[in-house]
């Protein structure tokens, strides 16, 4: 089965589903977008081992990085930082 | 013991699923990734977990999934095991992943079923407590008090205590787990799968859409309905009941929190009034003290 097919009619006819990254573009569901302040992580990872949609990636060093494209913005990274590095900042702010 | 660095940067749920936003659920699944990597193949019934992956022809689940009816978890599984068997392939787990109303109601005869064949594999019931997938219904698993769209003025009955009812199937491994404690969430896995037999996981998974409160408290309150003996992480090996820390530093009454606490963060307990939540403390106590003697009995 060809995984390069981006649509419905590009597929050929199976029930298979094909694994995909983005099946939807989850980031416009957003409202508050959460921030790092880089120098107060202390690179815990426990944002990443929270996030439900897999939208915190681990850098080299540990540290957070965010994928806005598909971060839903919960709000439980920034609920559970144990030392507050994250904030959640109002969309379009 | 495992720690958080060590674990896997790989993803198995893929980004982009559409699980609404802060679903403990889908803090479960990946914590079940990150335990058991890419070696397994799942078999979902109708559930959150069938509509998380999104529509077809994509799917957000990175591992083979069999998409199956609501009552036949424990069935299904029965045949991917003989399939694998049959083929001679040993390095794959099958694991059951069902809802709590595909667990507690409609899949407990499959369940009861595989358990009683000895199938190998693990059934791990992640327990919204409602059917959340269609819109919030009441199941055997919503506990007393709580609304859903089915039980507007509160649920009347008591939830089921689906762990001792898979106890009373003598089955080799039982255990509860809960995502806001990874740590213990995965080792228990991981044991889990390094026995032989039918394993039964039972995981609380907060849902802000069913419970009814804010999407960025969802770990906060599995640790909350831990912390108030609402939810109790325990593990039964062989017959063998063990707490888990820290359910197991809550054995004394005066260290554990009010359940009140826990029930007043959330909207579908608002309609609750003292002398229910009295009475949820009661059986919650009650609860401790069966516990209680089961630990000390060991």
């Amino acid at each position: 089965m060809s995984s390069s097919a981006k649509t419905r009619k590009e597929k050929p006819i199976t029930t298979l589903s094909s694994p995909t990254v983005g099946v939807d573009k989850t980031g416009f569901w957003r409202t508050f977008r959460p921030e790092v302040d880089g120098s107060k992580c202390t690179r815990c990872t426990l944002c990443w081992i929270y996030c439900p949609d897999g939208a915190i990636t681990r850098e080299e060093d540990d540290s957070p990085k965010i994928d806005y494209d598909y971060c839903k913005g919960c709000g439980i990274c920034a609920n559970e930082c144990p030392v507050k590095a994250i904030t959640m900042v109002r969309e379009g702010e | 013991m495992v720690s958080i660095k060590e674990l896997s940067k790989e993803e198995y749920l893929l980004k982009g699923h559409i699980a609404c936003a802060g679903c403990g659920p889908a803090i479960s699944l990946r914590l079940l990734f990150k335990a058991l990597g890419n070696k397994v193949i799942l078999v979902v019934p109708a559930c959150c977990s069938s509509v998380i992956p999104g529509p077809y022809p994509f799917t957000s689940f990175a591992v083979p999934v069999q998409n199956m009816l609501f009552e036949a978890t424990g069935a299904t599984a029965s045949g991917v095991v003989a399939a694998l068997r049959q083929r001679d392939i040993k390095d794959v787990t099958v694991v059951g992943w069902a809802g709590d109303g595909g667990t507690f109601d409609i899949g407990i005869q499959a369940l009861s079923g595989a358990a009683e064949r000895e199938t190998d594999f693990i059934y791990i019931c992640y327990d919204n407590e409602a059917y959340g997938n269609t819109g919030v219904q009441r199941s055997g698993a919503t506990p007393y008090g709580a609304w859903t769209t089915t039980t507007p003025t509160g649920k009347k009955e008591r939830k089921k205590d689906i762990a001792f009812i898979m106890a009373a199937h003598r089955i080799p491994y039982i255990a509860t787990a809960c995502p806001s404690y990874p740590i213990d969430f995965i080792e228990k896995i991981r044991k889990a799968k390094e026995i032989k037999g039918t394993k039964f996981i039972h995981i609380l998974a907060p849902c802000p859409t069913g419970w009814r409160y804010d999407t960025s408290k969802t770990v906060e309150m599995g640790r909350l309905a831990v912390r108030t003996g609402v939810w109790t992480l325990f593990e039964i090996e062989h017959g063998k009941f063990k707490l888990n820390p820290p359910s197991s530093r809550l054995i004394d009454r005066a260290k554990r929190k009010p359940v009140k606490e826990y029930l007043t963060l959330q909207g579908r307990f608002r309609k609750l009034t003292e002398v229910d939540i009295e009475k949820t403390q009661k059986w919650v106590d009650e609860d401790w003290e069966r516990y209680r003697k089961l630990a000390s009995n060991q």
